[in-house]
């Protein structure tokens, strides 16, 4: 594949031609940050949190989705970026009921860590206090509408590598709510097959182990990209 | 109580600092010209709000101090259920073991708001402090900052996490 070289942060990279922006960054050892990218699945660009500048682009391009072109000069931490990704988190804990001193993920939690490495020490929006659910139908996780952000990383796990599509998304904007089969109880769910790879990939306290109490949600979201590598090789 | 962990830095702070408020002090007033305070807890009911207001005129130093300041925390679980009418009803008379009424004794026990709010929502706010609660080395970052004058930065995991 042909090689592309181009600036990351005024340091001189190469990528090759296909990647996105994030890939190359990250093998180049530059941090961009991200919330709905997983390892191992398609990236949506849902999130926002990836967003870099490119001179000459008039608008900002989620790196996890914008391919590498060759002589392109991108900034990956501009006080612009590090502005709207603050404005970005603050928004995520403003839309539903995160409340970290008793969430099962306090601590191991991929939005708390973006929280803190942006410099989040507070929220300067109203929270939106809205009404959540909690479905422990299943006999082995529960779901809490509490603390989804709606990254949609269960619902292309379960679709892409688990090849079952449990999951989706109904309504639309502040009523947007992660789904089982046609909106039913999970337990209540005739094609999960309870593999758990929802489980492993939910960066927040969403998707949790029943029994779990506060803090005792680790999880490892690279497996999701060790077991895509592993069925590659074998096929 | 995590202030309490300061163990012995807090004869350190005592030589600095003069103890004016506090709801563990017997004083009645919030006093004029108070340099800084710690302000636990959400602004939840009437006294509150009333607390809260006379604390930002007469402070120069306002911290909003752990997560039920900083953001409502537990204490404002109750806002997604709505208005507090219908919740003391729930509480109070439909789910009591015996005859239940609503506490009702104004002037002693405060009206609940509306909505539980995070103290910046508000008075002004100068320097928050998350964390539930948030551990002694955190407060004492923070008050050395605070004692040594200029700007106070608290960045990072052991600063500015929550919960
Ligand atoms: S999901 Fe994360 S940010 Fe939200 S309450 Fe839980 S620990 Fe906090
Ligand atoms: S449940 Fe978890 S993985 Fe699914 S959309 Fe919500 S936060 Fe993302
Ligand atoms: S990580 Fe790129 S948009 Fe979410």
């Amino acid at each position: 594949m042909a090689a592309r070289t181009f600036t990351i942060n005024d340091q001189l990279v190469s990528g090759r031609e296909g990647e996105t922006i994030l890939e190359a960054a990250r093998e180049n050892g530059i941090y961009i940050p991200t919330l709905c990218h997983l390892d191992g699945v398609t990236s949506v660009g849902a999130c926002r949190m990836c967003l870099v500048e490119i001179e000459g682009s008039r608008t900002l391009r989620p790196a996890c989705v914008t391919q590498v072109v060759e002589g392109m000069v991108v900034h990956t931490d501009t006080e612009r970026l590090r502005n709207y990704r603050r404005i970005i988190i603050e928004l995520l804990f403003a839309e539903r009921n995160h409340i970290c001193a008793v969430c099962v993920a306090n601590g191991h939690c991929e939005l708390q860590n973006l929280a803190i490495a942006i410099g989040m020490d507070h929220v300067r929006f109203d929270y939106a206090f809205p009404v959540c659910e909690v479905d422990i139908s299943h006999g082995r996780f529960g779901i809490d509408h509490n603390r989804c952000v709606l990254c949609t990383r269960c619902v292309r796990v379960c679709d892409e590598v688990e090849g079952v599509h449990t999951w989706d998304i109904a309504g639309r904007g502040a009523d947007a709510r992660v789904i089982t089969d046609m909106r039913q109880p999970w337990g209540e769910s005739t094609s999960c097959t309870s593999c758990g790879k929802c489980l492993l990939a939910c960066p927040t306290g969403a998707i949790f182990r029943r029994g779990a109490t506060v803090s005792e949600m680790e999880r490892d979201p690279t497996k999701i990209a060790f077991i895509v590598a592993a069925r590659d090789q074998r096929w | 109580m995590s202030f309490l962990d300061l163990d012995e830095w807090l004869f350190e702070l005592a030589r600095h600092v003069e103890l004016v408020y506090s709801p563990l002090a017997d004083i009645k007033a919030y006093p004029e010209h108070v340099d800084v305070a710690l302000v636990e807890g959400a602004v939840a009911n009437a006294d509150n709000l009333h607390l809260i207001r006379q604390v930002r005129e007469r402070t120069r130093t306002l911290i909003a101090f752990g997560d039920c300041a900083v953001t409502g925390n537990v204490t404002a679980l109750r806002n997604p259920l709505g208005a507090p009418g219908p919740i003391l009803q729930t509480l109070y008379v439909e789910r009591a073991d015996m005859s239940g009424q609503i506490p009702d004794a104004p002037g002693i026990v405060p009206a609940l708001l509306g909505r539980v709010l995070p103290v910046h929502a508000v008075v002004p706010v100068d320097l928050y402090l998350p964390g539930c609660p948030p551990p002694a080395p955190r407060i004492r970052a923070a008050l050395e900052q605070i004692l040594a004058g200029g700007e106070v930065l608290l960045a990072g995991r052991e600063m500015i996490k929550f919960g």
